[in-house]
């Protein structure tokens, strides 16, 4: 069911911009039309972009946000995992909870 | 006898049938009516009826939204050990998948038997935060039923109401909430504190209005405690059953509550997502299922503040009650509902 959904109607995750879109949706509220243009304006890019594995792509490897990973096409020199989410957190200009659990318990990002 | 070409289309049950275009449309306008003669909202238009038809009597196998128009997939259960591990799991429905957002949970998925292993859970929320990159929520239903006995401590309001004791199944239902409140709060707590994104109530209402009033309760908590965590809220039918009768929000009554309303409350007790849901009829058309569907929730789009996730799962939304959905009664929901709700998401 998942796949027929996600065919039919996904942004598509991490294979272009869905997983950004989301989180601007789960934890700030924001409704579909305003956190596609949130997150575009923050990428430098146009909401038809947020859907195009294409073009996202290149955009998750320039910002360093994660993507598809597999061992026939592995990036291990790029970020990865919670990598990724503190170059997403940075880059949208929101907090991710667990990125902020990350620097408290390992004084990552602390600077005083 | 007609010689309308026929196509083939299922029904609610999944079963597959063969209409007529005339058929189709004619099961669109009844489902339309059904709804507004039942929750009072105005029938769809000509056009949206022509809209759902020309999806509906579509013959092809698989179709979807236009590109571009692309939609969020709230994916619960994407975490609930149904291949490997839970983090694996997890981990498919990212990199295989293309989920939007994740869901961790178990398998059960009651708030009562969850109460019971916090600890556990949050070190794997923890665990899967550092291993994923998708925004993870935690996910579970209120299931208030559980907390009465024989399951739980409360008096079961479920024997005390055929006997007509009133008083003391609402009593029992009173003491019900506020300990799947704290149960709510203290699960938060710990998700939070593991590095959760969000909290996802799911099925909520399924015992009724009591069971509303706890995540409404739970959310304003949580939205006060933790303000950057994101609540997800989702019903368990579309209209909100009154087991109680005299259950307040706000001052507003929350037995008989359509979607339009349940959405109100949601986002006003700070709700980031809410996921309505229409119930499906397995006697009737995928047709007259998914033109009730529109109809029970279109009133939501238009007050909507906060984005808004139809459930289209196994038997609401217009997909077949089937446990392995057929995947062409599946897109045609997806499709209908952005491209005539102007959805948030799925």
């Amino acid at each position: 069911m998942h796949n027929a959904h996600a065919q039919a109607a996904s942004i598509g995750g991490i294979r272009a911009g869905g997983d950004l879109v989301a989180r601007m949706q789960m934890t700030r509220g924001m409704r579909l039309k305003e956190a596609k243009q949130y997150v575009a304006d923050k990428l430098g890019v146009t909401p038809f972009d947020l859907s195009d594995p294409v073009v996202m792509t290149d955009v998750r490897n320039e910002f360093g946000f994660g993507r598809i990973h597999s061992y026939a096409i592995s990036q291990p020199w790029q970020a990865n995992q919670i990598e990724a989410k503190f170059n997403i957190a940075k880059a949208l200009d929101v907090p991710i909870n667990c990125v902020e659990r990350f620097k408290e318990r390992t004084g990552a990002g602390v600077t005083a | 006898m007609t010689t309308e070409p026929r196509v083939p289309t299922r029904m609610g049950d999944g079963t597959f049938t063969e209409m007529t275009r005339s058929e189709i449309r004619a099961d669109l306008i009844a489902g339309s009516e059904a709804a507004a003669k039942r929750a009072k909202v105005p029938p769809l238009t000509d056009g949206e009826i022509d809209h759902l038809l020309e999806i509906y009597a579509s013959p092809a196998r698989f179709i979807g939204v236009d590109v571009g128009e692309e939609i969020v997939l709230s994916c619960d259960g994407t975490g609930m050990k149904t291949h490997a591990t839970r983090i694996q799991d997890l981990q498919s429905y990212e990199q295989w998948m293309g989920a939007d957002l994740l869901e961790l949970c178990v398998g059960d998925y009651s708030l009562k038997v969850v109460r019971t292993i916090l600890a556990y859970e949050a070190q794997y929320m923890h665990d899967a935060q550092l291993c994923t990159i998708a925004p993870l929520q935690y996910g579970v239903m209120p299931n208030l039923g559980l907390y009465s006995k024989p399951d739980g401590p409360c008096e079961n309001w479920n024997e005390l109401l055929p006997l007509g004791r009133i008083e003391e199944a609402r009593a029992a239902e009173e003491e019900a909430v506020e300990m799947a409140v704290s149960d709510m709060v203290k699960l938060a707590d710990s998700q939070w504190e593991a590095g959760a994104d969000a909290i996802d109530w799911d099925t909520t209402g399924a015992s009724g209005d009591p069971e509303f009033l706890a995540a409404l309760k739970a959310t304003r908590i949580i939205r006060d405690k933790y303000p950057d965590m994101g609540v997800q809220l989702g019903m368990a039918g579309e209209f909100v059953l009154g087991m109680h009768g005299e259950l307040e929000w706000g001052g507003k009554r929350l037995a008989g509550l359509w979607p339009k309303d349940q959405l109100l409350l949601a986002q006003e007790a700070g709700a980031t997502m809410f996921g309505p849901v229409v119930n499906v009829n397995t006697g009737k058309s995928l047709a007259w299922n998914i033109a009730r569907a529109i109809a029970l929730i279109k009133p939501c789009m238009e007050v909507a503040e906060i984005p808004v996730h139809p459930n289209a799962g196994m038997g609401v939304g217009a997909v077949p009650m089937f446990v392995h959905p057929p995947a062409d009664a599946v897109c045609r929901s997806a499709k209908a509902f952005t491209e005539l709700l102007h959805v948030d998401g799925l």
